[in-house]
């Protein structure tokens, strides 16, 4: 058996507009924040996996090195849709528990402000005559002809869906996780957006796809995040405080979705989400009903909906019952999303998958201010990229190493 | 019915248009793009099926803002044709949610699209209420 591995330093920076900075500005201010909450330099670091999907750049972490120390360690460039920052991590972790470094920096991301509507792109002017092309043997554009390709539209789908199955849902139910989420960023100085809506402001916003309005969206700003990971071993040689602040990784999974009859039509986010919750509890020993705060992939209202039964945080086929008793909200039994998720907090992609882990430490570090979840001792994060690859990691406060 | 090109390779407009899907000889999963081997089981043998011209409305959305171009809004939706999921737009509809709803029952319709500067017309496909 590998050893554990534990996060010793954490850091994010504030998301929102930055105008004045570039994705290594951000970066790197991320990546220092992560060296001195860590209580270590660059030169202790032996791996950088790193992810900037706007960016560019094909070699990202080779151009952050520049800004922050060239030290010659392998960089792992990483991609994987809205899942690159869990990615980023878990490769850090991988390289730790490989036995090939004790200290791994994960780094994630993006400037998006004011990015506009994703997955879409401009239809080109049609040519003087059809032509068949692709592997749909496609003379046009499918996107509004056959369906829609936008993210906003793709995942309203996603949540109708739920309620095709189920019933329950309809355009308000998925506004008040909206309402939710803006409710929780009121007390997170790092969101991009920190002003609490009411239900009627969010309902009689801007309809982008039905049901999602705009603040039922992932908000697109600019952020980084960073994390050091540490070895077990390593760690027991280090400073009581530092082990007093480490955060053990007890699960850290990523999966791919698996055939399903309709994900060749609609993407599938809930099949490897089930499949990547169920992996993860089996090897942190814990279950659902344990997790006292979870950050997950809120790119839309009506996504949150479907990732409450997708992480057995309610019973199959209950999210509905399941947000309705209040359970979600912070002073409920299962609060998600008290950053104020990627509807509120907002979504520079890169990073989310490294933000959501960093606000579940500031709570088992019980260091999340005037939002502290009290008594925070076990946390779940979790990511969707949309193709698929989900994330999931979950973190245990640092005196429950003796019994964990 | 030289004159006129499918939208997609799997709308076909001979007689009662319909759409087809590529099925799997070992596992019967289905697909509507060209597969180099089967997603479900790895399998490269493909026969042609015909997809039901009916069936009923399992998820949607409105589209009200979409890419530069693309006329909104517009209803986008999954519909389950006799156990297999095809995406297509409802037309025929009012795009509301009063009039569009989980689980109505819709059928396969052509949507012409125009014609090239050769004279052939382009036909696409949409489901409408049944």
């Amino acid at each position: 058996m590998a050893e554990d591995v534990w996060i010793l330093g954490v850091s994010m920076t504030k998301f929102g507009k930055h105008p004045d900075e570039d994705n290594f500005d951000l970066a790197a201010q991320a990546a220092f924040g992560a060296l001195t909450d860590a209580g270590i330099g660059m030169k202790d670091v032996g791996v950088l996996a790193a992810g900037c999907l706007t960016g560019g750049n094909s070699a990202f972490g080779q151009q952050l090195q520049k800004q922050i120390g060239q030290t010659g360690i392998p960089v792992y460039n990483v991609a994987n849709a809205c899942a690159t920052g869990a990615t980023a991590l878990r490769v850090a972790i991988m390289a730790v528990k490989a036995g090939e470094t004790d200290y791994g920096m994960a780094v994630g991301v993006e400037k998006l402000s004011g990015a506009g509507l994703l997955g879409a792109t401009a239809r080109k002017k049609q040519g003087d005559t059809w032509a068949a092309e692709g592997r749909f043997g496609a003379i046009a554009p499918l996107d509004g002809r056959i369906g829609t390709e936008s993210m906003p539209g793709v995942f309203a789908q996603i949540g109708l869906e739920y309620g095709s199955k189920y019933g329950g849902v309809d355009f308000e139910l998925f506004a008040r996780i909206a309402e939710k989420n803006h409710a929780h960023s009121t007390l997170n100085p790092l969101a991009a957006y920190t002003k609490r809506l009411t239900l009627d402001q969010i309902m009689n916003d801007v309809m982008i796809a039905y049901p999602n309005t705009r603040p039922m969206c992932s908000a697109n700003c600019d952020g980084a995040a960073a994390a050091i990971v540490v070895s077990d071993s390593k760690l027991k040689t280090l400073s009581l405080e530092q082990q007093r602040r480490a955060v053990k990784i007890s699960a850290s999974v990523l999966t791919s979705d698996p055939w399903q009859e309709a994900c060749q039509v609609l993407p599938d986010v809930n099949t490897l989400t089930r499949q990547a919750a169920g992996q993860a509890y089996e090897a942190a020993g814990v279950g659902p009903e344990d997790l006292d705060l979870v950050e997950l992939h809120d790119c839309f209202a009506t996504a949150e909906l479907v990732h409450y039964d997708n992480l057995e945080l309610c019973e199959p086929g209950g999210a509905v019952d399941f947000f309705n008793s209040g359970a979600t909200w912070r002073d409920g039994k299962t609060p998600v999303n008290v950053s104020g998720g990627l509807e509120s907090k907002g979504h520079p992609i890169a990073a989310t998958g490294i933000a959501n882990v960093w606000e579940i430490c500031q709570h088992l570090r019980d260091e999340a201010g005037a939002r502290q979840i009290e008594g925070a001792r076990v946390g779940l994060a979790h990511v969707i990229g949309l193709g698929s690859a989900c994330g999931v990691h979950v973190l245990k406060k640092a005196y429950l190493r003796c019994s964990a | 019915m030289a004159d006129t090109i499918p939208l997609v390779d799997y709308l076909v407009l001979d007689g009662d248009p319909h759409l087809i899907a590529h099925e799997c000889e070992n596992c019967s999963a289905r697909f509507f793009d060209r597969r180099t081997a089967c997603a479900s089981c790895s399998g490269t043998s493909f026969r042609t099926v015909g997809i039901p011209r009916e069936g009923t409305v399992r998820t949607f959305t409105i589209v009200s803002l979409a890419a530069p171009g693309v006329p909104v809004p517009f209803v986008a939706a999954v519909v389950d044709c006799g156990g297999t999921s095809v995406r297509g737009n409802l037309v025929n509809v009012d795009p509301d949610p009063d009039h569009v709803t989980l689980g109505m029952k819709v059928r396969l319709t052509v949507v012409p699209m125009g014609a090239d500067a050769t004279g052939v017309a382009a036909v696409g496909y949409g489901f409408e209420p049944a």
